[in-house]
């Protein structure tokens, strides 16, 4: 095992070049596959929780396509889109897009309808309410819809690799390819790194919206 | 003019076939405090929304203060308006302070104006100025719903909107806070539009109650009167106005009095227990009954103003009365 370790280490050193580019590369496409989705999920998120009855079904047609698995859409994209970073990025974003998108809409619906009444009440426009009362209120969710997004995004950038999109999958085609299991570890250990710092970060970020917020029990 | 002119102001809701409210017609004087009473699905919350046009009326018209209610923007009219309702409807997220702020802030006030208005309004309310950076979780129910009446009186409006504003509360903050909301009444002289189904409250609150059933205005009078004469066995229901301690509770040992012409002067002496006149003539039955029943010597001022007897109590109760079932 440690032997295994310091043999991918050793790989490593004699592909710096090739596995920072790779690195940069995934994080290039997690992030704009990440910040497509909060730019699309966030505004349907809100649509859908002022439309109730059409909002409820595009959340649930959007919470069935999260069961498709990250590598169908992946190849399904490709027939389209051929290969490359692109149809890369469209798949991504495709399977960043529900997780923001029921966040929102989670937390947009779980607030308090009386501070919304009393907020129409005492006058606020609707895009006073939605600025100063629903969005703070349904940060937390959000952020963690966002936190999903991102591991999910990150760990999948891995497949990308498979239809020619780069990123540190790379290295775990071409150690999957050659029997080489160091190669695939190069790939493998920072792509679980990159997925666990988004997780805790973003968690925190999330915990401390919460706290502040008087959620957190 | 009147304040309010309600005019067959009616709603009916989307698919529904019977309006929530019908054709209600009433007018209300500038600071009068009317309790909108009635059983539950009654249209009291329907009645009181479209006052601020929370719902849009179906038909009818509605005045205020001589204004269209349609004629200025919705907004810029609930802005003019307070609001209060159970659920307080505090927001979480920001400071009594910030909340108190809210409408002032809509309407541009200056910092400083918003300031001096946010400490004034606690001392209305008797709130700790401490309390500014708290958030609304941090207090109680009952001193939760003092910030909800002082945001909603932040930028003095004329008109206060209330529905069941103290629904949630046990009896003894209740009871506190209408004392509150009528001493601060005392002062302010706002007109009030205040939704209850509790009937010991409204009788205490209410200058006129008006009294709903199925969308339609049953009776719109004084307490006292809506007591002694109620329009029909329904309101004799609701409020059992068979109940005649209930009925005492709204007359004081002052209208006994009043109505009593000039009686005999009862020397107080020292050992005797004394009622004042603005003691409820509830209270003074139950004094003279545990007196035994002989008269108690009313004092103002230390002056002797008269006497309260069983049968002072009972007259001040024939008179408020004007027909009597035989
Ligand atoms: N938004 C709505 N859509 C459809 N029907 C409604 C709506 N709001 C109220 N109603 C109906 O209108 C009628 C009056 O309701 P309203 O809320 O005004 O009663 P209420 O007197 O305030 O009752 P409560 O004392 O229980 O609060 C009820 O039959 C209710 O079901
Ligand atoms: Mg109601």
């Amino acid at each position: 095992m440690i032997d295994l370790l310091a043999d991918a280490y050793n790989y490593f050193l004699a592909n710096q070049s090739r596995f920072w580019a790779a690195t940069t590369q995934h994080l290039w496409i997690s992030s704009a596959a990440l910040a497509i989705s909060i730019a699309a999920g966030l505004p349907l998120g809100i649509w859908a929780a002022h439309e109730a009855r059409i909002g409820q079904w595009a959340i649930n047609l959007f919470g069935a396509l999260r069961l498709v698995p990250s590598l169908a859409v992946l190849f399904l994209v490709q027939p389209y889109l051929g290969i490359g970073t692109t149809p890369a990025l469209v798949a991504l974003t495709l399977l960043a897009i529900p997780p923001v998108l029921i966040a929102t809409y989670a937390g947009m619906r779980s607030v308090d309808s009386g501070v919304c009444e009393a907020a129409r009440g005492m006058g606020m426009t609707a895009g006073q309410i939605l600025w100063r009362v629903e969005l703070p209120l349904a940060l937390p969710s959000i952020v963690g819809g966002v936190r999903t997004a991102a591991v999910e995004v990150i760990a999948s950038a891995t497949l990308a690799a498979f239809i020619g999109g780069g990123g540190l999958g790379i290295f775990i085609t071409r150690g999957y390819a050659l029997f080489d299991t160091r190669i695939m570890l190069v790939g493998a250990i920072p792509v679980a790194l990159l997925a666990l710092m988004a997780e805790l970060s973003l968690g925190w970020m999330q915990r401390r919206l919460a706290s502040g917020l008087g959620a957190a029990t | 003019m009147a304040f309010i002119i309600a005019d067959r102001l009616t709603k009916t809701f989307p698919g529904e076939t019977r309006p929530a409210v019908d054709q209600v017609s009433f007018e209300v004087k500038q600071g009068e405090f009317v309790v909108l009473l009635g059983p539950s699905g009654c249209g009291k919350t329907t009645l009181l929304k479209m006052v601020n046009r929370l719902y849009e009326p179906t038909d009818g018209r509605l005045l205020i203060d001589g204004v269209d209610a349609r004629s200025m923007s919705a907004t810029e009219l609930r802005r003019r308006i307070g609001y209060v309702i159970q659920q307080t409807g505090l927001f979480p997220h920001l400071t009594i302070e910030q909340n108190i702020a809210v409408v002032p802030q809509l309407l541009k006030w200056n910092r400083k104006r918003i300031e001096a208005r946010i400490d004034e309004l606690l001392d209305l309310v008797e709130l700790p100025r401490s309390y500014r950076q708290r958030y609304p979780r941090q207090l109680s129910g009952g001193e939760q719903q003092r910030v909800g009446l002082a945001r909603a009186l932040a930028a003095d409006p004329a008109l206060m909107l209330m529905d069941e504003p103290f629904g949630a509360l046990d009896a003894l903050t209740r009871a506190r806070l209408q004392d509150e909301l009528l001493r601060i009444q005392q002062r302010l002289h706002k007109t009030i539009l205040f939704v209850t189904h509790d009937v010991d409250e409204a009788l205490r609150l209410a200058d006129r109650l008006l009294i709903m059933r199925t969308g339609r205005i049953v009776q719109f009078d004084t307490p006292l009167a809506v007591l002694a004469e109620p329009a029909n066995d329904f309101v004799r229901d609701l409020l059992s106005a068979d109940d005649v301690l209930r009925r005492l509770s709204l007359l004081t040992v002052a209208d006994a009095l009043a109505g009593n012409g000039d009686g005999q002067r009862l020397t107080a002496n020292d050992a005797q227990e004394t009622l004042q006149p603005g003691d409820t003539l509830r209270e003074a039955l139950i004094r003279v009954l545990r007196a035994g029943g002989q008269a108690l010597p009313v004092v103002a001022n230390g002056q002797n103003v008269g006497e309260i007897a069983p049968d002072t109590i009972a007259s001040a109760l024939t008179r408020t009365t004007h027909a009597l079932p035989d």
